[in-house]
């Protein structure tokens, strides 16, 4: 397990040139358009709220037989390539109407890189996880990504209904530790991340890169 | 000499921002004369003593004038402010200066169960001659504190209420009698455990018949809060105090329809007259028994005078409850009408005996029913009236004859006859045994089925159409984003999918009319009382415009619809608060229209449901009137449950308030449909009092269940045979005719 350097700086590059992702918005089934919401380069906010309570932007009115449907926004972000064309048209299912421009933020281009880079355990079940308490008290002295783990070391417990296992570290070579995602004690839907790691080698290339990123990107 | 001049300066210094508080800066020049004494008080080491004692004079004369030009002056609003006054007397000041010693019980100050909410065992004196007997009472009351900010202005958190209920119950088994004491601007509206509209109903329910003398006495009664501890044998109130069924800036931001911003002040003004809170009127009104004379302004807390009087007042009330359950109680009573509040003239054992109880709790119930009556406006003949009066004494005579004679001398019988068969089976098994398996052997085993159904219902097929029904479109149910459900063709959701979601369950809202035509078997709904109606007692601005528009559009004179009705042949009695009439507010006519429901029910032996459609509390428009229904219906209902019914509530739509923490969440048995939302407060009001918001799902009909509020989530398709199941299965004979 080695991180592909080339193809990281490329990707670095062209999320710089172009740090954005663009969500299409798709009509969930047939019908008519009968208004649009917004224009195009109006800025849009997904569910806010502390519970998401609060419904997103509204973007257009779709209708089919009598029942007026409002599609509201799901991601905050720029409407762009907005087809007013379609306006009183009649659209097919799934058809792109517009598109959400959504400016990655510095946390999520960071994110999105460890994820890609890190060699990530992910859970095996829906359950609740916690670290082996050895690893977690080195964790507590240490911090993040101090803690070297080996092939063969055990990493988690997985704890469900008071039945626990553990769960060992298969890959060969040295490991650190550099990335928790989850909580002790909290249901971990399957096959969410659990822990991030990164070989020992390419520690230091890691945080020169995310420095980097934390340098040149604004907040 | 010097130190206690300072201090009588310092007391009239309080009065001067007393009175600037109430009335205002301008009031008479009170603003100014505060500035003048304060400047005395300020500098009071640079004035001669005699000059001192000149002005000290001044002022009190001028504090004087001003007192009775401000009480001759007195609005609502200001008896509002002088109750909410940090200067006011609390709990604690009575406890100090009316009792002669006491211990506070579940905590005190901030180390408490709920600060909110003071119990104490005390003692109270009396002297008769050169005698001082002492009485042993429980005290349980608001305290508002004097600014405090943890007793949250005597706001009773629900387990607050649970600890009154726990004192409540002690001093029952200890014989002795209780005195509330109400100082709440209503309950703390969470639903944490125990939940703020159970508990009171809870409390509402063991009250109605608590076996020792109560007495309350009234400062500040705002609604639920102040029923909670309210259902009383005798009801005081302060000549200053407030009882009210919503503060008047709750009423004003209701009636301003603006349920965020603040209301006008002349607009809190004019609810504050119009919702009738004054001692005076709630006098007149009959939902309370004495006033209690104040000085002017009101009490505060070094009014010794008041506190001599209030004692006086409570023992005397204790007194009146206690002797008129005793035989003997013709000359007491004319004594007790000549007592001074120097010194009492006799002795009056509180303890009551067994006999007494019975009477005390006839008496209260009696009480209770007889309030508010008048208020209920029903067309009268004098044929008719006396027609339904023969027929209802002779009805209660057949049907005593039927239940109490016949089936109890059949169930004895009954008993012994099975006791009989299942004896003699015993008996006769070595015998028949060997006998019946030659028999098996010969002739072949006969298969007898095992299990018999209980019983079985039709679903009726429907005859009823939901003008919902009738539109030709599709709808998006709320749910979809979650669950991803397709859209659904109206005529199938109102027609055959009982307005709800195939693919999620979500329960969408129906009309009254559904219930009525779904639920009971087909032309059973017999209604009964229709003509009772909604009058308007407090002649409040603007309402009987709005009945008159509610009568129109629905055809109904009330918000709750009484009827005998039959499930799959069961026949009971039943009532639904509908959402068409004023959002199913419950006033004066739907109390009494509920509880002649129930008393129906009782008479006949029959089961009671209640179906509620939608009910938003108690309406404000009937002032008290439309709170005292709360102790009144639980008073009811608990003589119902008592008397062997079986009372079932199912929720649907939205449930809140007054009803929720009296008549329907006193019910043994509640059930909620799903969709259903369920409460004390709303969300805006919990954010107002509480300052947090709550989530969405706050209400949701699966966190009431978890609470422990209701017993069951049903499902609307099911809900004829699930309520059938539960007449058989719950129900069945022993619990009607117990």
């Amino acid at each position: 397990m080695k991180i592909d350097f080339n193809e990281l700086t490329q990707r670095l590059q062209t999320l710089k040139a172009n740090p954005y992702k663009i969500y299409p918005v798709t009509t969930p089934h047939t019908g008519k358009i009968v208004e649009f919401k917004v224009k195009e380069g109006m800025k849009v906010t997904g569910p806010t709220g502390k519970w998401l309570e609060k419904p997103g932007t509204p973007l257009f009115i779709l209708e089919r037989e009598k029942n007026l449907k409002v599609i509201r926004s799901i991601y905050n972000g720029i409407v762009e390539n907005i087809r007013i064309e379609l306006l009183n048209k009649f659209v097919e299912a799934q058809e792109t109407i517009l598109e959400i421009k959504h400016t990655l933020t510095q946390e999520e281009i960071i994110s999105e890189i460890l994820l890609s880079t890190l060699f990530v355990i992910k859970a095996p079940e829906t359950a609740r996880y916690i670290l082996n308490p050895e690893i977690a008290k080195k964790i507590e002295k240490e911090g993040l990504g101090k803690v070297i783990v080996k092939e063969g070391t055990e990493l988690l417990i997985m704890t469900f209904m008071k039945r626990e296992t553990p769960i060992y570290l298969t890959e060969k070579g040295t490991f650190v530790l550099y990335r928790i995602y989850f909580k002790p004690f909290e249901i971990v839907q399957s096959n969410a991340p659990l822990i991030g790691l990164c070989p020992v080698e390419d520690l230091p290339y890691l945080e020169r890169l995310i420095q980097k990123i934390k340098d040149e990107w604004p907040t | 000499m010097q130190i206690e001049l300072h201090k009588a300066i310092r007391e009239l210094l309080d009065t001067a921002e007393y009175i600037k508080d109430i009335k205002g800066q301008d009031f008479w020049g009170i603003g100014d004369l505060w500035n003048r004494i304060y400047e005395i008080y300020a500098n009071f080491y640079d004035y001669p003593l005699e000059e001192l004692k000149n002005y000290y004079e001044t002022f009190k004369r001028e504090i004087e004038q001003i007192l009775l030009k401000a009480e001759q002056t007195l609005t609502p609003y200001e008896i509002v402010k002088i109750v909410r006054h940090p200067q006011r007397f609390t709990l604690l000041d009575i406890l100090e200066n009316v009792y002669d010693n006491y211990v506070e019980l579940g905590g005190e100050g901030e180390l408490n169960i709920d600060p909110a909410i003071i119990c104490a065992k005390a003692l109270l004196s009396r002297r008769v001659g050169d005698e001082i007997y002492f009485h042993q009472v429980m005290v349980i009351g608001h305290e508002k504190g004097h600014g405090e900010e943890f007793r949250r202005g005597g706001s009773a958190t629900p387990w607050g209420n649970e600890k009154a209920l726990r004192y409540m119950k002690m001093a029952e088994t200890e014989g002795i009698p209780i005195h509330f004491f109400i100082f709440t601007p209503g309950a703390y509206p969470i639903e944490d455990y125990p939940g703020a509209a159970q508990q009171i109903a809870r409390n509402l329910y063991y009250l109605s018949k608590i076996e020792v003398p109560t007495i309350s006495f009234i400062s500040e009664g705002g609604s639920g809060g102040a029923e909670a501890i309210g259902l009383t044998d005798f009801r005081l109130m302060a000549e200053k105090g407030y009882y009210s069924v919503i503060s008047p800036e709750g009423a004003a931001a209701i009636e301003a329809k603006i349920p965020d911003g603040r209301p006008p002040r002349e607009l809190i003004e004019k609810m504050a007259k119009a919702l009738k809170l004054t001692a005076e009127d709630n006098l007149k009104l009959g939902t309370i028994d004495k006033i209690i004379p104040e000085p002017p302004l009101g009490a505060r807390r070094k009014d010794f005078d008041f506190f001599k009087r209030l004692k006086f007042e409570l023992i005397k009330a204790t007194d009146q409850v206690v002797l008129q359950t005793r035989s003997m109680k013709l000359l007491r009573r004319y004594a007790l009408s000549k007592q001074t509040t120097e010194s009492f003239k006799y002795f009056v054992n509180w303890e009551l005996s067994e006999d007494e109880k019975e009477i005390l709790l006839e008496n209260r119930w009696q009480k209770y029913r007889s309030m508010t009556q008048w208020a209920v406006l029903e067309p009268k003949s004098l044929i008719k009236s006396i027609t339904q009066r023969s027929a209802k004494i002779t009805q209660s005579i057949a049907y005593e004859f039927k239940y109490q004679v016949l089936k109890k001398g059949q169930k004895t019988f009954k008993k012994f006859l099975d006791e009989l068969l299942s004896e003699s089976s015993v008996l006769m098994k070595p015998v028949s045994d060997p006998v019946k398996s030659v028999y098996n052997l010969i002739v072949g085993k006969k298969i007898r089925p095992k299990v018999r159904a209980l019983a079985e219902i039709d679903v009726e097929s429907s005859v009823y159409q939901s003008p919902l029904a009738l539109q030709d479109k599709t709808v998006t149910c709320p749910q979809a984003d979650k669950y991803g459900c397709p859209d659904i063709w109206v005529p199938d959701l109102y027609g055959e999918f009982c307005g709800v979601c195939p693919t999620c369950g979500y329960h969408f809202p129906l009309e009254y009319n559904w219930y009525l035509n779904n639920i009971f078997d087909r032309d059973s709904v017999k209604f009964f009382n229709q003509e009772l109606s909604s009058s308007n007692p407090l002649n409040f601005e603007g309402y009987a415009e709005k009945l008159k528009q509610a009568r129109k559009e629905t055809g109904l004179n009330s918000a709750l619809l009484s009827f005998e009705a039959k499930i799959g042949g069961i026949s009971l009695v039943a009532i639904m608060l509908v959402a068409d009439f004023r959002q199913g507010t419950v006033g004066v006519a739907e109390g009494e229209k509920f509880i002649r429901a129930i008393e129906l029910a009782k008479l006949t032996r029959r089961p009671f449901l209640s179906l509620v459609h939608t009910t938003g509390g108690i309406r404000i428009h009937e002032g008290t009137l439309g709170v005292v229904q709360m102790p009144r219906c639980t008073m009811a209902v608990r003589d119902y449950v008592d008397s062997g019914g079986l009372y079932i509530v199912v929720y649907d739509n939205n449930s809140y308030a007054g009803p929720v923490a009296s008549f329907l969440g006193s019910a043994p048995y509640q059930f909620a449909l799903k969709s259903t939302r369920l409460g004390f407060a709303g969300p805006r009001v919990i954010l107002e009092t509480t300052g947090q918001p709550v989530p969405p799902d706050y209400h949701s009909v699966e966190n009431a269940l978890k609470r422990g509020h209701i017993q069951g989530i049903w499902d609307r398709r099911e809900l004829r045979k699930r309520l059938f199941f539960a007449l058989l299965t719950m129900g069945g004979p022993n619990l009607y005719y117990r």
